[in-house]
């Protein structure tokens, strides 16, 4: 593949990413969420178009249109998330589009299909039951099918992504003991994670991108984790954007979480016994990579979501878990990840958006009535002091451009003087200016005495503005380092899960 | 009168009765079928009644200026039905697979359009289509020649050839859906079109045929009327009198498969023809109570499938009502 680019509508997802695989190898493509792998494999197959750049596969220029040429030309793609059809038989999803075997028949015969189907399973060892409906499968028996059904289409590319992300450690072994069987027979294998330890262990080469860009290919072989967690999340260190500030001196905590269990939207915790507190100025970064429970973790302290077990307490009040209200009263503020359908409502004037949360009392309503004249002229201040780029305070507010969207949710929230401010992605998608100002924004408030709990997946951002990080993985808090002195090496080592791992002294010294 | 004798006669006004349900059945029949190859692609089409509407009229037009034998003005005048019923659904198929348009407003708005106060009724009007008596019209025809065997003849094998066609076509979608490469690919993009697609069917490509198949079939239903039940044509939505809602429900009856379509349509059709039934007898229920009675089963049929135990695994296609749309994020 060479200089692929791919944009959707304010995002640029792929940048003139180039990367190329051989036959017979295990090529690991790693990097943060976000970091433009699924797109690029989406594009591989055929799914997406690249605006520009293009693929040659085996030395012939290639132009897929649609699925189907990918699927022709040999080259199958695991989902993260599976495509298969629920109700189906196994061997139904197996011979699904196929226009050249068992499938090429207009009448299917079942019986025909799943003695096809079962042979397949035993020549991989893969255990399958043809004739199970995919709804009755565990999820590792389901990601077996879509191996499978690249397998009976004799594809030469296999392109996984986040494969482990559903498996039990079991699993992901068979898993790759699947993988180099594969490739060990000449099939190309891509393996997409962000994930050291399973790119080390299963990987022949790996190519690292970052921020929708190619860094670089390095050989497992001569890779350490360190060397690779520096790749994924980026070497080139901005130290001029931290700003120091005093550092806070109360011992007042403002934001108490003591063994907080959460469920995850799957079933199963997604927040494992975190206990955490933040002091009356203080800003705590939270870093992870998405999906290891940060999100949860946002919602339950602002009383999005229950918590099973544990307290949260701000100010030393005891929050009700999942009451949105009684956390607002006790004065946590929220800039949510989701600015525009979660923190504010699109359809509705910037005036309306800024009085959503104190409409209730005065001076924003008088008994029943709201008192849309005092409403319109705190916008208008709002608008003012916080430099809301927007046509007039009657304006709907999706049509404000993100930067001035999070002004104005930031603004909104600081004017209600929160004891705890929770801010999950806050310069997400936003220009450099926009950034400087949101930042600038954040040390003012925890200047002002707020404890800020900022969660974001930018490390130079957590950088640049916590006294304390702490790294979050699979639901745990697996770190805690000095905002100040912190090395994103060590950081990202921890993000990606690599406390888990033992090394030996060798490969420490390795690195560069 | 001896007893035997009643007995006889009463045996002939059951037999007619049911005759009279399979009769009444077919039309539901056409178009339930047609509803279930669209719903099973994904796609629903509340504009049944319009399309069956618009296919009486165009049905019966034709038998009106196409000169010829009976069967072959016949078969033309069924196509011609089928046509229109096509289409009408190619609004809907543009409306909701091309343009994403929410499907029950798309289809409701086609049963306006096409409907009784809509394009059918004017096109009849225009036409005076109300004043020329029916010329050409389906009789019964004797295919296998057991007319005469007892109550079975009369009830399944003195009916017309749109009778007969529909158990072919019952057959035929039933094995289509289950046992053909294109059915799979239909139930899959129905299912879970991302995973069709990934699998490289052409999403839009079979939900447009099967939506464009399900008004041909809906207008061939809707023809029922206009050639066969009560050959001719009047203003208003009298023709087809709800016969296309009814169908829609039928496909939720019929747990979306084409042989409980059947079953489903001959029971409705037995609904319809109960009065007469009950009149024969000396009966005397209001008119209008029994003929509400397959509008009041439709009602009851909804309410019970939507309970919660039925919802879970019905067979109701996942993506059913559901837009497909590849690079949304």
């Amino acid at each position: 593949m060479v200089g692929i680019t791919k944009s959707f509508p304010g995002v640029l997802a792929n940048d003139d990413v180039s990367f190329e695989a051989a036959a017979g190898e295990v090529h690991a493509l790693l990097g943060e969420n976000g970091a433009g792998k699924t797109t690029l494999s989406n594009i591989l197959t055929g799914l997406y178009r690249p605006d520009e750049g293009q693929i040659e596969l085996y030395g012939e220029l290639v132009n897929f249109h649609s699925p189907r040429d990918a699927l022709d030309a040999g080259i199958c793609m695991v989902h993260q998330h599976f495509r298969l059809v629920e109700p189906f038989t196994v061997a139904e999803n197996v011979v699904l589009g196929d226009h050249r075997g068992e499938g090429r028949r207009f009448f299917v015969h079942p019986p025909s299909v799943e003695r096809r189907v079962a042979e397949l399973g035993r020549s991989y060892r893969l255990a399958v039951r043809p004739g199970a409906r995919i709804w009755q499968l565990s999820v590792g028996e389901q990601q077996r099918i879509e191996i499978l059904k690249a397998l009976y289409r004799e594809a030469r590319i296999l392109i996984m992504d986040e494969p482990t992300a559903v498996l039990t450690p079991q699993e992901a072994d068979d898993l790759f003991g699947t993988l180099r069987a594969m490739a060990d027979e000449g099939k190309t294998v891509i393996f997409i994670s962000h994930k050291l330890h399973e790119v080390k262990a299963v990987a022949d080469r790996v190519t690292v991108l970052r921020g929708g860009r190619t860094v670089g290919t390095v050989n497992a072989g001569d890779a350490t984790l360190r060397s690779l967690a520096a790749l994924m999340v980026g070497r080139e260190i901005q130290e001029s954007r931290r700003v120091e500030r005093p550092r806070s001196t109360s011992d007042l905590r403002l934001l108490e979480v003591d063994g907080l269990v959460i469920e995850g939207d799957r079933g199963g915790p997604a927040v494992k016994d975190v206990s955490l507190a933040i002091r009356e100025g203080e800003i705590v970064g939270v870093a992870g990579v998405a999906g290891n429970g940060q999100r949860e973790l946002t919602e339950a302290i602002c009383g999005l979501r229950d918590a099973v077990e544990g307290q949260i307490r701000v100010g030393g009040r005891r929050l009700a878990s999942g009451d949105v209200r009684d956390a607002i009263r006790a004065g946590v503020a929220f800039v949510p990840e989701d600015r525009l359908g979660t923190g504010l409502v699109p359809s509705l004037s910037v005036t309306s958006n800024v009085a959503l949360k104190s409409y209730r009392r005065s001076p924003f309503s008088r008994g029943p009535l709201l008192a849309l004249g005092r409403m319109r002229e705190a916008a208008l201040q709002l608008i003012r002091r916080y430099d809301v780029q927007t046509p007039g305070p009657e304006t709907p507010v999706r049509n404000l451009s993100g930067g001035n969207l999070q002004k104005l949710v930031l603004g909104r929230e600081f004017e209600s003087d929160p004891l705890v401010l929770v801010v999950a992605q806050p310069t997400r998608g936003l220009d450099v200016g926009a950034i400087e100002t949101v930042h600038a924004y954040l040390r003012e408030a925890a200047t002002k005495g707020m404890a800020i709990l900022l969660v974001s997946e930018d490390l130079d951002e957590i950088r640049a503005l916590a006294d304390r990080i702490l790294v979050m993985y699979e639901g745990e808090l697996v770190g805690e380092l000095e905002g100040a002195t912190a090395d994103v090496e060590e950081i990202g080592y921890l993000m990606a899960g690599g406390h888990r791992e033992p090394e030996s002294p060798q490969e420490r010294s390795g690195m560069t | 009168m001896s007893a035997g004798m009643l007995a006889s006669i009463n045996d002939d006004l059951e037999v007619v009765v049911l005759a009279q349900a399979v009769l009444y059945g077919t039309p539901l029949l056409f178009a339930a079928l047609g509803e279930l190859l669209a719903e099973r692609s994904g796609v629903l089409n509340l504009g049944v009644e319009g399309m069956m509407l618009f296919g009486a009229a165009v049905g019966y037009w034709a038998t009106l200026r196409v000169h010829g034998s009976d069967a072959s003005v016949l078969v033309l005048a069924v196509g011609a039905a089928g046509l229109a019923g096509a289409a009408m659904a190619a609004i809907h198929a543009f409306l909701t697979v091309t343009l994403r348009a929410s499907q029950i407003v798309s289809g409701l708005a086609l049963t306006i359009f096409a409907g009784g106060l809509g394009l059918s009724a004017y096109f009849g009007n225009e036409l005076h289509l109300a004043d020329h008596p029916a010329s050409h019209e389906f009789g019964s025809i004797d295919v296998f020649g057991l007319k005469d065997v007892a109550v079975l003849g009369p009830v399944l094998f003195n009916q017309s050839a749109l009778v007969y066609a529909s158990w072919v076509l019952t057959l035929a979608v039933g094995l289509y859906l289950a046992r053909t490469r294109w059915g799979l690919n239909v139930r899959a993009v129905g299912e879970a079109p991302a995973s069709a697609d990934a699998m490289g069917i052409n999403v839009t490509l079979y939900r447009y045929v099967h939506v464009l198949l399900g008004g041909a079939l809906a207008g061939v239903g809707g023809a029922c009327y206009s050639l066969l039940i009560t050959p001719g044509w009047v203003a208003g939505d009298t023709l087809v009198n709800g016969a296309g809602w009814i169908a829609i429900a039928l496909v939720i009856f019929a747990f979306w498969r084409a042989e409980l379509c059947l079953v489903g349509a001959y029971l409705f059709g037995g609904l319809s023809a109960l009065p007469f039934a009950l009149q024969a007898h000396g009966v005397t229920v209001t008119p209008e109570l029994l003929q509400s009675l397959p509008y009041a089963m439709t009602v009851v049929v909804l309410v019970l499938v939507s309970t919660a135990f039925a919802k879970r695994r019905l067979g109701a296609p996942a993506a059913l009502g559901r837009p497909y749309a590849r690079e949304e994020r």
